[in-house]
């Protein structure tokens, strides 16, 4: 089976989880041996992973009329423009290319699979890694919902990645539920897992990782974060990355007199990322809404305890992660206290969180993929 | 001629209310009263009681020939006393008849015979206590925590006066034997052993009105060919089983009411006897003795502990718990006792299993385990503020035993005074 997929972000040049989950799909799915992927980025580096899959640049493709068009690749200004020549490149692959299927990842491309269906009147699939309804906590980008609108009314199906996705598709987009199915993320494994060791230290280290912006609730944690340093001693908080909340967060936590025990130390990447994660005692992902939410399961892997809020999608497949609703304050600094404090809360939190997240495979996502492939298709 | 030994087993535990770790030190009271309200009335009015009004009538019909036992931990009685007083007087008139036996059970339902056998004395004295009074019964047969048995426990009952122990038929420990027959214990071949009938029990509990077993449907009348046609030689049945296989496992639109209520007639008329545990143990004669130096209970898979015990969870809260049961015996304080007695309930361990969570209130195991824990901390630092865990215990036995003795010595030191002063 030929597939032609549509995305924006491929590692290792990354800008949120949309590429790391590209990545391990594909990956995945390649492993079923009569995979054959071509994967459109709009502006690929040249360092890319090509084992597995072929790469098609849309900077390269000559569009008539207007040779190679250049793409930025990231989320600039004119997006929308970007967008547009985007689609104009997938109408010149849906002729030059061979395929029996067309994936869509993510809203910036679905309208190139759009175009492409209705060029060659090859059924299309797209996949939702996130809404405009997760990113803007219900303020929707009237532009942007009109795209991923029409997107999901043109697909021939619809893939999620939790069912908390599949709810809003289906409720806030229209869509018929038959239509809608979820395929869970999974997590790429360590390729040397005993790499990162957690340090000794006097301090417990409690992490926040990811962008500071509305979505991924950080005041609660430094809500959470005041609670517990009310009562105990001994715990520091970290809140790593960076985003529009940031100048906000640094007050909030000044004004909780917390300063001292909370840390900002900006935007990490790559190795750096497991280990801050390996050195930590609590990973804490209060988002308001995710998705999906692949970090807590990195953290796991590196034997980290994960909380989470149950507004995220990765919480419907954990079981050895705390749960919380992400306003429940209360609950949350109650699970870091727990962590901190009870030493067979740690144990059991990273030891069997750590058994769970390395039995959650991109290959067994895959498999369900080409299941929505083949009935699509008509194939089985 | 067979025997039938039925008995009923009935415990709940308080619910705990949720809290928080900033509580600790400050809020001293663990249980949800209007939660624990609400669940026992329920219970008792969907399951416990008709199932008492059941039995009584069984008494009647059969004219005194139905006898069985129920197995009621302290806890329960005192939640009926609290919330369902008449549930103290449908049990009264069951002793009254004198066909029931009331069998020992640890107070708080606790797995203290596994932990510390000094705490087991105390929950089974406390156990003996409230029985004698507020039923004004008696028993010198043990149903220990989930039917929990292993060698050791059986000389320990042995030293408390307990000459009969029940405890589950479980195939690792009976291997080719059967369990129908009154078996000795390890720690003396004058203490009778005897074993449950998994299958012929666990039919009523689960399989009782599912379609899809293969002996549905199962009435009063099958049940009882069923027992009178096992082997000739095989001399007791015991047929236990939690009481709210009765109104809640199986709902009373099932029938399973009314099939109790007939099965003494079927039982009777295939010449069939009905004992209690220590009548069973009185007229049969005892098989050689079971070993078993692993300890067993009729959960899971396994039969042995590791729904209670199986994880690190539930192994720190039960080693942190029982790490001060010296201190709390010594203590005085009468609500710290009471609380000491409560939390070791064999449900809270239950609710810390990853895989099946009893009958739970909270979302899972790790929030079983923190609400656990904080409560824990709190109750553990009262135990501190009143012997310091900074002193050993040895140390602290002997200055304990120094300060109670200090009024003896002083008498006896005046009584030399004057004896001396008289001298002179």
């Amino acid at each position: 089976m030929r597939a032609l997929m549509f995305g924006w972000e491929f590692p290792p040049h990354i800008l949120g989880g949309l590429g790391t989950a590209s990545y391990g799909l594909t990956r995945g799915m390649a492993q079923q041996g009569d995979m054959e992927i071509t994967f459109v980025l709009p502006r690929p580096w040249g360092d890319e992973d090509q084992s597995f899959l072929r790469i098609i640049g849309a900077n390269s493709v000559d569009v008539p009329g207007r040779g190679c068009i250049e793409f930025s690749g990231r989320y600039p200004n004119n997006l929308i423009e970007e967008i547009g020549n985007y689609e104009a490149v997938a109408a010149q692959l849906a002729y030059r290319e061979q395929f029996d299927i067309i994936h869509s990842h993510d809203w910036l491309t679905y309208l190139a699979g759009v175009a492409v269906k209705h060029i060659t009147g090859k059924p299309l699939v797209i996949h939702v890694h996130a809404t405009d309804f997760d990113r803007s906590r219900g303020n929707v980008n009237p532009t942007v919902y009109a795209i991923e609108r029409r997107g999901m009314d043109e697909a021939d199906h619809i893939m999620c990645v939790s069912n908390l996705t599949r709810q809003t598709v289906i409720e806030k987009y229209g869509q018929h539920p038959d239509k809608v199915s979820t395929v869970h993320n999974a997590v790429e494994p360590l390729p040397n897992p005993d790499e990162f060791q957690k340090h000794e230290r006097k301090d417990k280290l409690v992490t926040f990782l990811g962008r500071i912006t509305m979505q991924k609730g950080p005041e609660y944690f430094v809500e959470a974060a005041a609670r517990v340093l009310e009562k105990t001693d001994g715990v520091r908080f970290v809140m790593a990355g960076s985003g529009d909340m940031m100048a906000k967060m640094i007050d909030l936590v000044a004004k909780r007199g917390i300063s001292d025990k909370f840390h900002f130390p900006g935007f990490m990447r790559g190795k750096q990322v497991q280990q801050i994660l390996a050195d930590s005692d609590v990973y804490i992902m209060p988002s308001v809404s995710e998705p999906f939410g692949i970090s807590p399961l990195e953290a796991m892997q590196v034997g980290c305890p994960s909380i989470i809020s149950h507004q995220s999608g990765c919480a419907e497949i954990l079981h050895h992660a705390i749960k919380t609703d992400y306003w429940d304050i209360d609950a949350m600094a109650d699970a870091i206290y727990a962590i901190v404090k009870y030493p067979a809360m740690y144990k059991s939190l990273s030891q069997l969180g750590r058994e769970e997240v390395n039995n959650i495979r991109w290959y067994d996502a895959g498999l369900k993929v080409r299941d929505i492939y083949n009935r699509v298709l008509g194939w089985k | 001629m067979k025997n039938i030994c039925f008995c009923f087993q009935m415990h709940a535990p308080y619910r705990l209310k949720r809290y928080r770790f900033f509580e600790i030190g400050q809020d001293h009271y663990y249980y949800d009263d209007m939660a624990t309200e609400e669940y026992i009335t329920w219970l008792t009015q969907t399951s416990y009681l008709p199932l008492c009004r059941t039995i009584q009538e069984m008494i009647n019909l059969s004219k005194n020939r139905f006898h069985c036992a129920l197995a009621v931990s302290g806890t329960m009685l005192e939640l009926f006393e609290q919330f369902v007083p008449e549930m103290i007087d449908v049990l009264k008139d069951l002793a009254g008849s004198k066909c029931v036996e009331f069998v020992r059970v640890p107070y708080s339902y606790s797995l203290a015979a596994q932990c510390n056998s000094s705490e087991m004395e105390m929950q089974i004295n406390a156990h003996a206590k409230k029985m004698k009074d507020v039923l004004g019964v008696s028993s010198a047969t043990l149903w220990n925590t989930e039917l929990l048995y292993s060698d050791e426990i059986a000389g320990l009952a042995w030293k408390m006066g307990y000459k009969t122990i029940m405890t589950e038929g479980a195939k690792h420990i009976l291997s080719y034997k059967s369990s129908n027959y009154l078996y000795s214990t390890c720690a003396n071949n004058k203490q009778s052993l005897l074993m449950r009938n998994a299958g012929m029990s666990d039919a009523l509990s689960f399989h009782f009105s599912d379609p899809n077993w293969h002996e549905y449907p199962m009435d009063a009348e099958k049940y009882a060919n069923k027992l009178a046609s096992l082997p000739e030689e095989e001399q007791l049945v015991n047929l236990w089983m939690g009481a709210e296989t009765f109104g809640v496992l199986q709902p009373g639109w099932t029938g399973i009411f009314e099939f109790l209520k007939a099965l003494p007639y079927y039982v009777i008329e295939q010449n069939m006897t009905f004992l209690t545990p220590s009548e069973a143990a009185k007229q049969l004669s005892t098989n050689e003795p079971i070993v078993s130096p692993y300890p067993l209970t009729w959960t899971g898979e396994g039969k042995d502990l590791s729904t209670f015990l199986g994880n690190d969870l539930q192994q720190e809260a039960t080693n942190k718990f029982y790490a001060v049961t010296e201190r709390v015996h010594l203590c005085e304080d009468k609500s710290l006792k009471r609380d000491w007695m409560l939390l070791q309930d064999v449900n809270y361990l239950h609710y810390m299993n990853h895989i099946d969570q009893g009958s739970t209130t909270f979302e899972s195991a790790y929030d079983a385990f923190i609400n656990y824990m904080n409560i824990l901390s709190d109750f553990l630092q009262r135990v501190d503020e009143q012997y310091p865990t900074t002193i050993e215990n040895e140390e602290l036995n002997s200055l304990l035993k120094t300060i109670t003795n200090q009024e003896k010595e002083i008498a006896s030191l005046n009584a030399e005074i004057k004896k001396l002063k008289k001298k002179k």
